[in-house]
């Protein structure tokens, strides 16, 4: 029989070297994956890899996309982040994020089309509002009728498709925009528009956001009682309890603060890269947020390499499916390799596998 | 000798860092009730989980009627003829009697015969039970005799009974004790753990006494006094202490008829506790485990809030107080739980020590943690109350319990607390740390605190508490000065033959 034993104090090294360790797995495993459906498993890993920043055709493209594709990960992997080290399981950052598209967007499009350099910082509040408001819902909800986040959470996220679905053919759609669904273009209004900060780096309003959530949150975990309170209500509520920590007032803070980066999250999207609301517009991010967040470990530098690791499998997913001809299923295999193996070396870190027989006791 | 049936040679288990049974021998007489009894710790549970195969011993033998008896698993248990009543019943409160005692079963047989079988079993030992209702509408006495009824099914030759009256009403009782009493004299024979002394005296015809894991003793209980088997049971360290004369101070803390509904389906309700706390002393309360100690930490600690007008801290009215507002006002609690409670386990002991000690040693200034200053009173603490760790950055479950124990203890006497309350602050502590942890105590209270002790460990609470009371089944015995208390009245106070009136069994 094998047992795991929990060891009594994880190596240190080992903490910081399982992702490392989880990025070599995938490779090699991939690399055989990517052989056995008859690519050059060498030319696989360095398209996904090493292509979308130093190929010499591609690179000028895809470079930029990195921070595009990282910057909305990370933001809402922050958010989520702080409710996980408290055992607050938000799944649905996805639906906070369209929400706070949609509440960003139409804050601004009822002005249109005055000029004003309020409009945008007015939008972002809406956005965030529009994504806090979203998570309240499960949040009030588990507080008053002890619901669980996760289910309620989830189902919020179809709701907000069908509402995103039903604006960008209403509400919001573009009046001058020939009965196609979709509202105006945001970034092509000079009030909404979110531009690159510095040109061809990607770099845009969101991605520094995300780069000041995650100083932002480092400090709360580690400086602030706030963060104290969360970090013991998840290693034990228990003792959270007794030292005085309201398990509710957890619940609507972590919740809170998630949907209200997702909702940030969004409005930057929509006023960026997107452009538009529109019925594609949700793309993902809220749930692939979830494993940045877990492969960042839950801290807010992991979540930031995480964060680029995953746009850059994103990115570099997509330049193999291009030149290379693999199907799409199988970036998604190889992304779904990427948590497999980091779980399961996590594990490795904090139990030690025993051989032989269990006592009963 | 002929009319052994079960007889225990040797038997030796330990855990790591605990010898929970040392060389135990005794034999159990066909056709006899034997009560297996010791304080709580004694090693009574691990001892019956190794003649039910639930724990391999480490050393020693059993024999079976002449044959080498060694359960592999409870199964093997049933079917030499060995039957278990557990404490806590292991029930479906969504099926009815006759599915809930088939699923016990190896071969279950038809429902139809089960249900007659059922019907037979309780009309012959007096056990009424309607083997169609759904256990979730019986009582806590009923769902025993439905474990009862599916041990008596399988025809056992000795059956154990762990605690078995902890749950009933004394009515209930006498049922149960008719039932045994049959069964004894048809030849079954009954080991009966309990810690409840005239209950012994009443039905059992041999006594084993186990205090620390050792049997220290067999007597025949309706020839020995309630007083000494106690004192068989804790040890004749029963010196009366010098009585202690000491002004009492102000009264710091007083609790008014605090009443409060058990927190879950093995909770305890609190009925009516009424005591004052004064400066400069120290109370002691006693009792058995599970009659209402960790619910009463709860509603001081105020993990749990009572009713407005139940707890006050030097006249002021703190019961809807949270556990941040009455730590302010100098109200401080130690649980008895270590890891997971009292302390994070895997968070280091600098940040432990920021678990309780924040505001009141200004851990955090404005939202922000000083984590300097928090390290700095970790260290104290470890300095003070001589704490074994390589540093403060150890995470807490890497403690052994004692020293863990008097980390936590120490982290709220360090604070200076005008009132501390403490549930058993010595418990798997190593004789040196508990006198040291008690001293600790004691000069918190010459300092001018008032504490309470909660504490299923007698001699301790006769060695420090000036006044001591009992807690049955969430309520307070009359308070009495430890002085001029005898081992017997003790006894009566903890073992509940006051109290006579029906039980309110939890639905």
């Amino acid at each position: 029989m094998i047992r795991l034993e929990k060891r009594p104090q994880p190596s240190k090294a080992w903490t910081v070297l399982t992702p490392i360790l989880a990025v070599i797995l995938t490779m090699i495993f991939g690399g055989i994956m990517f052989g056995l459906i008859g690519t050059s498993p060498v030319e696989a890993i360095r398209t996904i890899f090493w292509d979308p920043l130093f190929h010499p055709q591609f690179a000028n493209f895809s470079r930029p996309q990195l921070l595009v594709k990282a910057g909305p990960l990370i933001l809402i992997a922050i958010g989520l982040s702080i409710g996980f080290r408290a055992g607050i399981w938000n799944i649905g950052a996805e639906g906070q994020y369209i929400i706070g598209a949609i509440c960003g967007a139409g804050a601004g499009l009822a002005l249109y089309p005055m000029e004003s350099a309020l409009i945008l910082p007015l939008m972002v509040v809406a956005g965030a509002l529009g994504g806090w408001a979203w998570a309240m819902i499960p949040a009030l909800l588990k507080v008053k009728f002890g619901t669980n986040e996760i289910l309620v959470s989830l189902m919020l996220v179809y709701v907000a498709e069908n509402l995103l679905a039903s604006v960008s053919s209403g509400l919001l759609r573009n009046p001058e925009g020939m009965g196609f669904p979709g509202s105006r273009n945001l970034s092509q209004w000079s009030s909404s528009q979110n531009l690159e900060l510095i040109p061809n780096t990607g770099m845009h309003l969101g991605v520094l956001t995300a780069f000041i959530a995650v100083i932002l949150a480092y400090v709360l975990l580690t400086r602030h009682i706030q963060g104290y309170n969360i970090r013991l209500t998840g290693e034990a509520p228990r003792a959270a309890k007794f030292s005085g920590v309201s398990p509710a007032r957890t619940i609507l803070f972590c919740l809170g603060l998630a949907g209200a980066l997702a909702g940030m999250a969004g409005l930057f999207e929509v006023t960026g890269p997107a452009g538009q609301i529109s019925i594609d517009f949700g793309s993902g991010y809220g749930f692939t947020a979830i494993i940045v967040a877990f492969l960042g470990r839950l801290h807010p530098v992991g979540i930031l390499l995480a964060g680029l690791l995953m746009a850059l499998t994103y990115i570099g997913g997509e330049l193999a499916q291009l030149m290379l001809g693999v199907p799409g299923a199988s970036i998604q295999l190889f992304q779904g390799m990427l948590l497999f193996f980091l779980l399961g070396v996590d594990v490795l870190t904090n139990y030690r596998v025993r051989f032989g027989a269990a006592e009963v006791a | 000798m002929p009319d052994d049936l079960l007889r225990l040679d040797g038997l030796t288990k330990a855990y790591p860092g605990v010898v929970a049974n040392d060389d135990v021998s005794f034999d159990i007489r066909e056709g006899e009730i034997h009560a297996l009894l010791g304080e709580n710790g004694a090693g009574k549970s691990t001892l019956v989980k190794m003649i039910y195969g639930l724990v391999k011993p480490d050393k020693g033998s059993m024999t079976l009627r002449g044959k080498p008896y060694t359960p592999s698993e409870p199964s093997a248990a049933r079917q030499a003829g060995v039957a278990m009543v557990f404490q806590h019943f292991s029930l479906f409160d969504a099926l009815d009697v006759a599915e809930n005692v088939a699923l016990g079963m190896e071969n279950p047989p038809k429902p139809r015969d089960l249900a007659r079988q059922i019907r037979e079993v309780s009309e012959t030992y007096g056990l009424p039970l309607d083997p169609s209702r759904t256990v979730g509408t019986l009582s806590a006495g009923e769902r025993q005799r439905v474990e009862i009824i599916r041990c008596l099914l399988q025809d056992p030759k000795l059956l154990i009974m762990d605690e078995p009256t902890s749950v009933l009403t004394p009515q209930e009782v006498e049922i149960l004790f008719e039932t045994l009493r049959k069964l004894k004299s048809e030849g079954t024979a009954i080991l009966y753990i309990s810690h409840k002394l005239e209950e012994i005296r009443a039905l059992c015809d041999h006594a084993t006494i186990l205090r620390l894991g050792k049997k220290v003793a067999t007597c025949t209980p309706s020839e020995t006094t309630a007083r000494a088997m106690a004192e068989m049971m804790v040890g004749s360290s029963f010196a009366s202490p010098a009585a202690k004369a000491k002004t009492p101070g102000e009264g710091l803390l007083r609790v008014d008829n605090l009443t409060m509904p058990a927190p879950g389906a093995f909770g305890t309700p609190l009925r009516g506790i009424s005591f004052e706390l004064r400066a400069g002393e120290v109370l002691g309360f006693g009792g058995v485990a599970g009659n209402g100690q960790d619910e009463l930490l709860l509603a001081l600690s105020g993990e749990r809030t009572s009713q407005r007008g139940t707890i006050w801290v030097k006249g002021a009215d703190v019961s809807r107080d949270g556990p941040v507002e009455r730590r302010a006002v100098g109200f401080l609690t130690a649980p008895e739980e270590r890891l997971g409670h009292a302390a994070a386990p895997n968070m280091s002991l600098t940040e432990n020590a920021v678990l309780t000690a924040g505001r009141r040693q200004r851990l955090v200034n404005k939202g922000f943690i000083n984590w300097g200053r928090a390290d700095g009173f970790a260290q104290d603490v470890i300095k003070r109350f001589d704490v074994r760790t390589p540093g403060t950055h150890v995470a807490a479950r890497a403690l052994s319990g004692g020293n863990l124990q008097k980390f936590v203890i120490g982290r709220e006497v360090a604070q200076n607390p005008d009132i501390l309350v403490v549930n058993q602050p010595t418990w798997g502590v190593d004789a040196a740390a508990a006198a040291a942890i008690r001293q600790a105590l004691l000069d918190l209270a010459a300092q001018g605190a008032a504490i309470l002790v909660v504490s299923q460990d007698l001699d301790e609470l006769m060695e420090i508490a000036d006044r001591f009371g009992a807690l049955n089944e969430g309520r307070l015995s009359a308070l009495r000065p430890v002085a001029d208390l005898s081992i017997d009245e003790i006894g009566l106070m903890m073992g509940g033959a006051h109290d006579m009136e029906v039980a309110h069994v939890a639905e």
